[in-house]
């Protein structure tokens, strides 16, 4: 069995081991992160903290579709279940300003941790409020972002490939736009391939929490999609409206329509993995988080699969996942959460933390010569975290995420407006937010 | 402190039952008895109640704790009752309570009538019919997503082998006609025991003397179910259709597990769309207003209600 | 009865009574033994297309349900030789078993919310329901309906203020927090069911014990409870199935220490997406026990039901 995982691991990171400083006492501290394959990894790494430290590391994975209401909740309930957080990076302007977060600037001067070690576009997402500022209330933890993988097998099979020519003219291969996708997509929709009906691709449609949104945005992005006219303004007429935005929802409605498996009417990224795993799909979108073990997978995984960034339109642009860790300010242990964060942000740690499956942020690790070619899909992220757009991250942010999942869900799969009421409607919503708040 | 209920339980203790043999005075017996439960009541149901009527008059966030809130009068109101997008929510629950209780009368009524022809080992198949009720909705409406999932699930293959229709044609909880329908299954599902168990109450109240005197002046079997059996069932049906629709009304845990609301808001039942304003968004005023809004409307429909019922009972 | 009394019916008219209802019955005893055999299906028969009625049963959804697993590489398997028959089961996946999982945490949560919140619902109802019955209250009527009206609101209107009382006490995701709030709910249902039950005892009863120098105390537990024991084992069944099944607030009120198990089992997750046999297992276990109740006591139960609605 091949894995790309992890060999010579444990040898590794005991060079971290030394610059623990002794502490006073052993804790029990409570990590608190979505449930996922990064999370198992992160369990492994989290060992040889424990052995260093004496501190005992408990973990609470709570699934994506429940993951922001839970902790959110947990948060504005001042609980103290976790004593770290990783909090998806939507959160941090709502975690600084409501003080459910420590901030960090003073144990990062103290401790000789600087954030110019990490990639930019990371630090900008999940560390910082306001926005671009020095003020850093997480540490990049996981970079994440919204990418494609597909049936190799299938893509190079020569019957394939030839329908595929006779159909459009062009040869079957990664797409290189938004449109080749979709006419990619379509080509498989509800083609036999060996005796089983298969569809063009799964993509997010999720209602209740944030699937619908995260979709939607790898649509917009491509399209050349602005939040506003002029950063920080809050000016959406014209902006999230425009005609590129218009296209872009059409584009992804259609492609609901036309190149989705039936069923997938409210499916994330379990969902996705589903139909992709069950050889339901040729090409699936999730989070490269999921790479590694779509690429472990003993069904559907190996020589089977490859991966693409999400292609461009009028632009690059993929929609940004991914987390910081940072310290809840309720906890009581808080001490010892800082010596873990201490500890993560060794690069030795973050080297490993690569190796076993979760997407280090670190400079250290991305700019390593090597990285490019330790697994098939590293270029592919390094491209994408070059052109990520993340969403509103304002303090208010599930508010105006609730909004867009209405709007857009009762437009895509509801079938009910158009493109161009739905945003509309969108830019009422949100003005009405950010009066609320007193921003506009 | 003479107003309180165990003050007033123990002045109107009768003489007999009052009189003081040794130990506590009834008077202090009853304040013993009763006020723990009071208390819990008050400080659980009533202060939270006029809590939440306080806040329903402030634009309060409970996730900006750092934020004053303000007073905004009835602004809160004002914005629900003009928000066209909660009455189809508000359109959306009325649909659900109207199908659901529609259904679980019509089975649970002829359940009820079919069992109590007595036949061998009844009891027994009461009993099973009954365990659905019995069970956590959240749970079982969960494994229920999974019974409706066109490709992998058992609901479609059943309809498709009575119908002959392609089982992957259709998705009860994915399309905007069907996924109404599909929670009205399954509640119907759940809850027809209910009020097949309040008819066979009523059912059996009848005492047999006076189907014996409509045998005896000769009338049908069919005019004594119209004359006999209905009316007398009547109240405690409408008994059980007053449950239903209350439970109904706050219906959260089923169709949060089922459809969460969707495709898009056609199932969002006011209960979700609250907690989605309140747990989500944490619009907290706005929320409480909507939660005063919604108790009003069913504590005035059930009153309503009410009257009607004993007016039956009168007859 | 004789059989040819005129509200006995027809031997026809039974077998036809009993047919439908055996039908109807069965039909709907298939979702919850399709949960029960779904729990003994490999993940892939699970989602498997047209859906299997025969398969091979395994364990793996049980196994998967208590225990988190993670990956390894084939040098870390090969040197470690599985011990036990679970985890042979796991290796399959070349996965290792990394620890329990917090299913265990959370059914323990459901055991004790649920009986700590009806023994103090029973506890404080009985003691309200005896002085309800025995002491003639002005405006009782009004006071029990009252009482019982709490139950309209939404239980997320409810949880609204609870949740910043609730953060205010210290008392968001703490058992304590949790008993109090369903003792409360459960608490009107079992003053009017409990009531009812007393005030089928006769008084004489205890006005001899009382004559026989009893104090009022002890003609209530010498007396009154033994006579009641029926109703209030009844009563405690409803109070106890209701904790047991509750969603609303669970999910809203508790986060990880006081979970209980229904929030939880919806969200049990496999590698990628749900882990349909564990959510089955899961929730069989935790179904099942309520089944078996209902069986074992469905007189008290099923003359619960109806006594409780129709006296209100």
């Amino acid at each position: 069995m091949k894995t790309f995982k992890l060999a010579s691991v444990s040898a590794l990171g005991l060079a971290a081991a030394t610059s623990m400083a002794g502490t006073a006492q052993a804790e029990d501290l409570t990590l608190c992160w979505a449930a996922w394959d990064p999370a198992n990894a992160l369990v492994e790494l989290s060992k040889e903290f424990e052995a260093q430290s004496g501190h005992t590391m408990n973990f609470e994975f709570i699934p994506w579709p429940n993951f922001a209401d839970r902790m959110l909740n947990e948060l504005n309930s001042g609980g103290n279940l976790c004593d770290l957080l990783i909090g998806d990076s939507q959160w941090i302007g709502g975690g600084a300003e409501n003080g459910h977060y420590v901030k960090l600037n003073d144990f990062f001067d103290a401790e000789g941790i600087s954030m110019d070690d990490f990639a930019p576009a990371t630090v900008y997402a999940y560390s910082t409020w306001p926005k671009g500022t020095p003020n850093y209330y997480a540490l990049p933890a996981m970079g994440d972002a919204n990418g494609w993988f597909y049936r190799k097998d299938w893509f190079t099979d020569p019957d394939i490939m030839a329908a595929f020519k006779e159909a459009t003219g062009r040869d079957l291969a990664e797409p290189k736009t938004q449109k080749e996708l979709l006419e990619t997509a379509q080509f498989f929709q509800e083609r036999e391939i060996d005796g089983k009906t298969v569809y063009g691709a799964s993509i997010f449609t999720e209602r209740g929490s944030e699937g619908i949104t995260m979709g939607v945005t790898s649509a917009l992005y491509p399209w050349g999609f602005k939040y506003e006219n002029t950063p920080g303004s809050y000016d959406m007429e014209g902006a999230v409206n425009s005609p590129e935005a218009v296209e872009a929802l059409e584009f992804y409605k259609e492609f609901y329509q036309t190149a989705t498996p039936p069923g997938y009417t409210n499916s994330y990224m379990g969902e996705s993995l589903d139909a992709f795993k069950s050889g339901q799909v040729a090409m699936a979108m999730n989070w490269f988080a999921f790479f590694p073990g779509l690429y472990a997978d003993p069904a559907t995984g190996g020589d089977k699969i490859d991966f693409f960034v999400n292609p461009p339109q009028n632009q690059a642009g993929s929609t940004l996942g991914g987390q910081g860790i940072s310290v809840v300010s309720y906890s009581d242990k808080q001490d010892a959460a800082l010596e873990y964060i201490k500890w993560f942000a060794n690069p030795d740690v973050q080297a490993k933390w690569w190796e076993l499956g979760g997407y280090s942020a670190h400079n250290s690790v991305l700019n390593d010569p090597g990285f490019k070619d330790s697994a098939p899909f590293a270029g592919d992220f390094l491209e994408a975290m070059g052109a990520v757009q993340d969403f509103w991250q304002e303090p208010a942010y599930a508010e105006l995420l609730l909004a867009m999942q209405k709007r857009v869900h009762d437009y895509v799969v509801a079938d009910q407006g158009t493109a161009q009421e739905a945003l509309d409607k969108l830019i009422e919503d949100w003005t009405e937010v950010f009066e609320d708040e007193g921003k506009l | 402190m003479t107003d309180t209920p165990a003050a007033r339980a123990a002045q109107a203790t009768p003489p007999n039952v009052a009189r003081k043999i040794k130990g506590l005075s009834d008077r202090a017996i009853a304040w013993i008895f009763v006020g723990p439960t009071i208390f819990l009541l008050l400080a659980i149901n009533i202060f939270p109640l006029i809590w939440t009527i306080r806040l329903s008059f402030t634009n309060f966030k409970a996730n900006r704790i750092n934020r004053e809130p303000e007073w905004v009068g009835l602004r809160n109101y004002e914005r629900i009752l003009t928000d066209s997008d909660i009455w189809l929510n508000m359109q959306a629950t009325a649909h659900f309570l109207f199908w659901t209780i529609f259904f679980q009368v019509l089975i649970g009524f002829t359940l009820a009538y079919l069992i109590n022809k007595k036949f061998k080992g009844n009891d027994l198949w009461t009993t099973i019919i009954v365990l659905p009720m019995m069970l956590s909705p959240a749970v079982v409406g969960n494994f229920w997503k999974f019974l409706y999932q066109p490709q992998i699930g058992l609901f479609n293959y059943i309809v498709a082998f009575f119908t002959g229709k392609d089982p992957s044609s259709f998705e009860m909880l994915g399309s905007v006609d069907l996924a109404p329908w599909s929670i009205v299954i399954v509640d119907t599902w759940m809850w027809t025991p209910f009020v097949m168990l309040i008819c066979l109450a009523g059912l059996r109240s009848i005492p047999d003397y006076i189907y014996e005197a409509a045998e005896v002046d000769r009338a049908s079997k069919l005019r004594q179910f119209f004359t006999i059996t209905i009316p007398m069932v009547l109240p405690f049906l409408m008994l059980a259709v007053l449950f239903r629709g209350i439970e109904n009304f706050k219906m959260f845990d089923l169709v949060v597990q089922l459809t969460g609301g969707g495709p898009g808001s056609t199932t969002e039942l006011t209960s979700i769309n609250l907690k989605r304003e309140a747990f989500e968004k944490w619009r907290t005023g706005y929320a409480s207003a909507y939660a005063i809004i919604l108790f009003v409307t069913v504590f005035g429909l059930a009153s309503i209600y009410v009257k009607a019922l004993n007016k039956v009972k009168e007859r | 009865m004789s059989s040819f009394s005129v509200t006995e019916p027809s031997n026809r008219s039974k077998w036809f009574a009993g047919t439908l209802v055996i039908l109807y019955a069965l039909i709907t005893m298939i979702p919850l033994a399709w949960i029960m055999l779904t729990g003994f299906k490999s993940p892939s028969d699970a989602i498997s297309y047209p859906p299997k009625v025969v398969f091979e049963p395994t364990l793996e959804g049980y196994v998967n349900l208590f225990t988190t697993r993670t990956r390894q590489t084939q040098e870390y398997l090969d040197a470690n030789p599985p011990e036990t028959w679970y985890e042979e089961i796991v290796r399959e996946y070349d996965m290792v078993i990394a620890g329990p999982s917090k299913f265990g945490e959370r059914f323990l949560n459901s055991v004790i919310i649920g009986f700590g919140s009806t023994f103090l619902s029973i506890f404080l109802g009985t003691l309200a329901a005896y002085a309800f019955s025995r002491f003639k209250i002005p405006l009782a009527d009004d006071l029990l309906f009252f009482i019982l009206s709490t139950r309209m609101m939404p239980p997320i209107a409810v949880a609204i203020p609870i949740f910043l009382m609730y953060r205010q006490l210290g008392l968001s995701d703490t058992h304590l927090g949790m008993i109090l709030l369903y003792t409360a709910v459960n608490i009107s249902l079992a003053v009017w069911l409990l009531k009812g039950f007393i005030d089928e005892i006769p008084r004489e009863y205890e006005e001899a014990a009382l004559i026989d120098g009893y104090t009022r105390f002890q003609a209530f537990y010498k007396v009154v409870l033994p006579q009641a024991a029926t109703g209030i084992a009844s009563t405690a069944i409803f109070c106890l199935i209701f904790a047991w099944n509750e969603y609303a607030f669970a999910v809203l009120l508790t986060s990880g220490t006081a979970q209980t198990a229904p929030p939880f089992i919806p969200t049990i997750i496999g590698v990628g997406g749900l882990d349909w046999p564990a959510v089955a297992a899961g929730a069989t276990i935790f179904l099942l026990p309520v089944m078996i109740f209902t069986i074992l006591l469905r007189k008290h139960l099923l003359r619960g039901i109806t006594f409780g609605a129709v006296r209100k």
